[in-house]
């Protein structure tokens, strides 16, 4: 039997925004589609987007999931995560994050969060009216012919997850799973992947070096400038957080049903009291994070960490 | 929450019988039965009278039972066996169904050079005898054919492929660890040559089992050391596993008249599944198998989803879906029957037992159809047309071809 966490086990049996989003004339409102995996595979999601144009904040996420408890659990995490965020900021969701957000996931069973990442940014291809992704149509660098894995998307989960064996690549995303005579080509991969690695993060370090010692250098002109953008006082930082949190949160908090109160700030640290459906949804942390957090770090101060009560 | 057991075909609860036959032997009769003193010699007559229970079980001679320490030995050692008394032939004909015991060193001996021919079954889990005699060489060593499968229970015509394979001159070995117990067993007048058994399937603790070598078979041990077992089977007897294995054959042989209530139960069950869950279809020949299993695909979800729903309510079942075994690869067993992939993820094994009651079965068909309701509520497939389906379903089919 599987070693799965409490979250896995409960949004397996809980979980939150299974389903379709109803299409709508409602204008400035786009609902968009992702699919990605295959009942072949012994897994697929179906991922259903509602996004504001406007602002390009995702209003609604839903999902349907053939698969085992991984596969549903991380579904459902993976909407509970990105609604409330823009396009943007749910593009940076990585499959890492969804299983972290789940406490772990056994290792065998990452390639479930993959498709979750996959799903997301097939939806989003779909919103931006742009191909779904590129790397999938590399027919020419076709890896796993029993999965349909390319070498591009071998080498992205290579890269994203830090992976450096074919077993690991074949939890990740079932590439080599099937009759097993492509691993060899797989750990090729792999140790180009790596090389590549080293080489950007030396790159990155001589890149490093250099502005640091640029820094030094007009560090001293640059003083007085500094001292001129003075901090903001307590008050007016307490009254920005306030303005932010009535005229850019509370309305998109509105639109779910939650809602939000100002309770405390002490320092950086800002309480707020998650009301409405805000105050009792599974989702709240994320809510909390991206939508409260992320605002009030851009808007305000990139210091600020916020705090439910 | 008391527990209902239903995946009889993985193991099987210990019999209480049994567990009382074996306790003194862990206690206070734990002589060597080798040893030429009376104590270990009491020890050695228990041995001797286990090994005539589960002869009679099977329906043979005392002296045609080995003792083994599972049913994946036994397996093993007649491959071995057969291929170490015929160093002249090369081939072997098995089934793609068999169970991992057989397949895997079947793999291994296919990499040390020896040839082995897997005989494919039809959408009902049955052979082609045809395509068996046709496979079949003047080298042909060895033929190795479950009696039972694990996962259908399936029953092949074991008599017949002996005729066939006889009339060749190969050794015939039939693997009968889920058949054992389950439905009569005869060796007297069989056309078997060697044929395995585990403890565990019915009713015995695990970590035993025996191997019947027909008499006038020629024989090369596996395990080599000591002279125990007539110098079959090196290695101090598992006094207590063999006494609890040769108590639980006489017991099997004693409930089996009784199996007919088994099979109404699972019939019952299978009924009222099928019944009452759309879109559900029994894996395998309806009449040719085991009396206490089914084995049913339920269309467009996920067998361990189904599993761990089941796993709530204290039921426990089986499934042969990928996710289930940590392999990327759903059972062998079902994509031999050439099931859509949209009914084999969803298949879920059930096994009975003596122990099974008409209130458990009950519960399960109390159960089951939520649990079904909920799952296909949360899967994007809902019927064959969905054109997402049909799309995978159609690729999958090409890339085969």
């Amino acid at each position: 039997m599987w070693d799965y966490t409490e979250k896995v086990m409960d949004l397996f049996y809980n979980p939150k925004h299974q389903g379709v989003i109803e299409a709508t004339d409602e204008p400035g409102l786009k609902i968009v589609t992702g699919e990605i995996g295959s009942i072949a595979c012994g897994d697929a999601l179906r991922l259903h987007l509602k996004i504001d144009e406007s602002t390009n904040i995702i209003l609604d996420a839903r999902f349907q999931t053939f698969g085992c408890a991984s596969a549903i659990a991380s579904s459902s995490a993976l909407t509970e995560m990105i609604i409330g965020m823009t396009v943007e900021e749910a593009m940076k969701i990585t499959n890492r994050q969804i299983a972290e957000y789940l406490g772990g996931l056994p290792e065998e069973k990452m390639h479930c969060s993959v498709m979750g990442q996959e799903a997301l940014e097939a939806a989003i291809s779909s919103y931006k009216g742009i191909p779904i992704v590129v790397h999938e149509e590399d027919e020419s660098a076709l890896v796993c012919r029993c999965y349909g894995i390319s070498q591009a998307r071998i080498k992205r989960v290579v890269i994203e997850n830090k992976l450096d064996t074919a077993e690991q690549v074949t939890n990740y995303i079932k590439a080599g799973g099937g009759c097993g005579t492509c691993l060899v080509d797989i750990d090729d991969i792999i140790a180009d992947a790596w090389q590549e690695m080293k080489a950007q993060s030396a790159a990155k370090t001589e890149e490093n070096s250099a502005v640091t010692a640029t820094s030094v250098a007009v560090a001293t002109k640059t003083e007085t400038q500094v001292q001129v953008a003075r901090p903001l006082t307590n008050l007016q930082k307490i009254t920005l957080i306030q303005q932010v949190i009535d005229s850019e949160i509370k309305p998109f908090l509105a639109l779910d049903g939650g809602d939000v109160e100002l309770y405390d700030v002490d320092g950086d640290k800002v309480k707020v009291q998650l009301k409405g459906a805000c105050g009792t949804c599974s989702g709240s942390l994320a809510t909390l994070k991206y939508a409260i957090e992320a605002k009030l770090q851009e808007r305000v101060s990139p210091t600020l960490v916020v705090e439910a009560i | 929450m008391s527990v209902i057991y239903l995946d009889n075909n993985a193991t099987t609860k210990v019999d209480p019988l049994v567990l009382e036959a074996m306790l003194p032997f862990l206690t206070e009769y734990y002589g060597n039965p080798s040893s030429m003193h009376t104590f270990g010699g009491q020890v050695g007559k228990e041995v001797k009278q286990a090994r005539e229970q589960v002869a009679a079980l099977l329906g043979a001679e005392a002296t045609e039972i080995v003792f083994t320490s599972c049913g994946t030995e036994g397996n093993n050692t007649a491959i071995r066996s057969a291929l170490a008394v015929q160093p002249n032939k090369n081939h072997i004909v098995t089934t793609e169904v068999e169970h991992a015991a057989i397949l895997s060193q079947c793999k291994l001996l296919e990499s040390q050079g020896y040839k082995v021919t897997y005989l494919s079954v039809n959408n009902q889990g049955q052979l082609d005898l045809d395509e068996l005699e046709a496979s079949l060489t003047g080298g042909t060593a060895l033929v190795s054919i479950m009696y039972a499968n694990n996962e259908t229970g399936v029953i092949f015509p074991i008599e017949q492929i002996g005729h066939i394979v006889k009339e060749k001159g190969a050794i015939f070995h039939v693997d009968a660890v889920q058949a054992a117990g389950k439905i009569p067993l005869n060796m007297k007048n069989s056309t078997v040559d060697l044929l395995t058994i585990s403890g565990h399937k019915l009713h015995a603790p695990k970590g035993l089992g025996a191997l019947y070598v027909r008499k006038g078979v020629r024989f090369r041990p596996l395990l080599v050391g000591g002279h125990q077992e007539r110098g079959r089977r090196a290695g101090t007897e598992n006094v207590p596993g063999i006494v609890a294995l040769g108590k639980a054959s006489e017991l099997a042989l004693t409930h089996l008249p009784e199996v007919k209530k088994e099979k109404q139960l699972r019939d019952r069950l299978e009924k009222g599944l099928l019944s009452t869950i759309p879109n559900s279809q029994v894996n395998g020949h309806l009449t040719q198998r085991l009396p206490n299993t089914t084995n049913i695909g339920f269309k467009y979800i996920e067998g361990e989803a189904i599993l761990l729903s089941l796993d709530q309510y204290g039921i426990c079942a089986s499934s042969g879906s990928a996710c289930t075994s940590g392999s990327l690869e759903p059972s062998h067993v079902l994509r031999a029957l050439g099931l859509p992939y949209s009914v084999l993820h969803g298949s879920i094994r059930f096994s009975l037992s003596r122990y099974t009651t008409d209130e458990e079965i009950d519960r399960v068909l109390t159960i089951m159809p939520q649990i079904v309701e909920r799952l296909r509520a949360l899967s994007p497939f809902q019927s064959d047309e969905e054109s997402w389906l049909q799309e995978q379903e159609k690729a999958v089919a090409l890339a085969k071809n």
